[in-house]
């Protein structure tokens, strides 16, 4: 009788645990959800950060670095997809007028300013805001999460940012918001840039164009870090097709090696 | 007795139900695992070079090493290079490694390779052309070989999924060029690479790490579009006698003798120093101080407009030609002024 009270509760555990078991793969074979509830939104700004790029991070000019570590000639256009207007503009580059004119940042603006020498500064101005400083130029750009909305007005050299983040996670439906996921990549948009130069000798980009840049951090076995910048820029008057390239920084350790620059026409 | 029936019964039922929701749980696991190939990789990749266009396209000057984090023994094997090494019918059709599958002048093609009973990504074959070696990258969790396995020009690639990013590390190279100007990797380099899609981009991250010719990892990032009409080409190997040479002989030069290195420098005003690359050149402090003395020449006389989409083509050599003015009608009577050449270019 003892055996038998024994297989008896042995097979009633067992059946517990199977129907549950199953319930679950039921549900996870997309049985009907029991009470459909709208996905809760997912944290943006600093609370859905997947991934850490605060921090100082030097560009490592190992690619381009004849058009990036120094000023290319005049009329040196190799790689850059540009239109007859941009060359046309870029012939008539003269560093002293740009200097003379106060204009001797026109190469640091936001798609400019990426691919010079630089260390970036990376940090949270507030829980919606993260602030990108370059020693180069000694420039700030600002990228605005959530549902910020751009001031309007004049056009700047950095230009108005929009920041999302990309995880690929998807709300499981009911109140409570996704999990903060480990691995995502965040995506930038500025409009509303002030005229400026791709490349420092002069090859513009107008009032017109977009700067779209996907920021992906890559994690080395043996703790390097680095950030590569997907950017694409787009321009209906001196770009004739999108112009796409990639950026490396490398995390450094702290700030020691920052060092702020003016800005330089030549 | 009925009692210890329905006891069996149940436990029957439940032994049942367990395997299941056994097989329930295999297959969230192979969903799991198909979770990560959301990111579908395959396709054809047009390679826009919209940098490094130089170095990837027509190739390299001579003793341009610029950007390049080597050492002096990678500059010791460079400056030898004659790259009419390459014609000699026993080299010709050597491979290239992986990494330059990736990061060459070509398309890139990436085909998935499933599991034919759970759909799982067993590996992953990309290749710039059809009929080399591809880079076979295996999703399987197989486990490198042993370090005295042979080296190939493929090496041994091993991927995971990071979220929606594939990283890859590769082992087992045989030695290569890592540009087409003779800087060299070694059999001991290997490389970490990262796949990161972005709506129809795909960027490629490359960081190779060589203890024998390079002082710093080389990192390289290049981005891809998928384009249905961009083909994926041929490259057909048939060793035969190009130049006639001595049985035996090598082209090469002498350490010291490579009368063309100054070429570069000279070229683009450049200090010998920055051109012979090294880790420090490679740093924003670097240019700063370069750029304290630097004077650009006075106009671009070389691969001006390559790699761009002007109407006006260049020739891969000169300026943007066909752009320029339409030459004045001939005065009547003067002589006719013969074109000019473009400058030589020795490989």
């Amino acid at each position: 009788m003892q055996t038998l009270g024994w297989i008896l509760r042995a097979g009633a555990v067992l059946g517990i645990a199977a129907l549950t078991f199953a319930n679950v793969g039921a549900q996870g074979r997309g049985a009907a959800p029991q009470t459909p509830a709208a996905p809760a939104p997912p944290p943006t700004g600093k609370a859905g950060a997947p991934v850490d790029l605060t921090g100082t991070w030097v560009s490592v000019i190992t690619e381009d670095w004849r058009w990036r570590m120094v000023t290319p000639p005049k009329g040196d256009y190799a790689s850059l997809p540009i239109t007859m207007e941009a060359k046309k503009a870029a012939d008539a580059w003269d560093p002293a007028k740009d200097e003379a004119a106060g204009e001797a940042c026109k190469g640091y603006g936001a798609p400019g300013l990426m691919r010079q020498p630089t260390r970036l500064r990376i940090t949270w101005q507030d829980d919606t805001t993260m602030k990108v400083e370059a020693d180069a130029g000694t420039q700030t750009r600002l990228l605005h999460f959530g549902d910020w909305k751009a001031p309007g007005g004049a056009a700047t050299l950095q230009g108005d940012t929009t920041a999302s983040w990309e995880t690929g996670a998807r709300g499981r439906g009911g109140n409570t918001p996704p999990p903060t996921p480990m691995f995502g990549n965040l995506k930038t948009v500025t409009k509303n840039l002030r005229p400026g130069y791709l490349r420092k000798n002069g090859v513009p980009y107008s009032d017109k164009a977009t700067l779209t840049e996907y920021w992906d951090l890559l994690r080395q076995p043996d703790g390097e870090q680095w950030i590569v910048i997907t950017t694409v820029v787009e321009d209906s008057i001196y770009l004739a097709r999108t112009w796409i390239t990639s950026l490396n920084f490398k995390k450094e350790s702290n700030g020691a090696k920052w060092d702020p620059s003016p800005c330089s026409a030549r | 007795m009925q009692m210890t029936r329905t006891a069996a019964a149940l436990a029957a039922l439940a032994l049942t139900m367990a395997g299941a929701a056994q097989a329930s749980a295999q297959a969230l696991q192979a969903a799991a695992a198909l979770q990560g190939t959301a990111i579908d990789l395959s396709g054809t990749w047009a390679n826009r070079l919209h940098e490094d266009w130089i170095e990837r396209a027509p190739g390299p000057h001579i003793g341009d090493y610029t950007g390049l984090p080597i050492n002096d023994e990678a500059r010791a094997v460079a400056d030898a290079y004659q790259v009419s090494m390459q014609n000699m019918p026993e080299r010709q059709c050597i491979l290239y490694t992986t990494q330059y599958i990736v990061m060459g002048p070509q398309n890139l093609r990436i085909q998935q390779e499933l599991d034919p009973i759970s759909g799982a990504v067993v590996a992953f074959h990309m290749s710039g052309t059809v009929d080399r070696a591809t880079h076979d990258v295996w999703m399987d969790g197989r486990p490198h070989p042993s370090p005295n396995a042979p080296h190939t020009a493929g090496g041994f690639s091993t991927g995971k999924w990071e979220g929606r990013m594939l990283t890859v590390t590769t082992t087992h190279l045989k030695s290569g060029l890592v540009w087409r100007n003779g800087v060299p990797h070694s059999d001991q380099a290997t490389m970490a690479e990262h796949y990161a899609r972005h709506e129809n981009m795909l960027t490629v991250t490359m960081i190779l790490t060589d203890p024998v010719y390079w002082e710093e990892p080389f990192i390289r990032s290049a981005t891809f579009e998928i384009d249905a009409n961009t083909r994926v080409l041929p490259e057909p190997c048939e060793p035969q006698v190009e130049i006639p040479r001595t049985p035996g002989e090598v082209p090469h030069y002498l350490p010291g003798a490579n009368p063309y290195l100054a070429e570069f420098p000279k070229m683009f005003n450049l200090p010998a120093e920055a051109a012979r690359g090294g880790a420090k050149t490679t740093y924003p402090e670097y240019g700063k101080a370069l750029r304290s003395t630097y004077k650009a020449p006075d106009k671009c006389t070389v691969y001006c407009c390559g790699g761009t989409t002007l109407t006006v083509m260049n020739n891969n050599q000169g300026a943007c030609r066909t752009d320029d003015p339409p030459p004045a009608a001939p005065t009547p009577g003067a002589a006719t002024p013969p074109p000019a050449a473009p400058p030589a270019r020795r490989e």
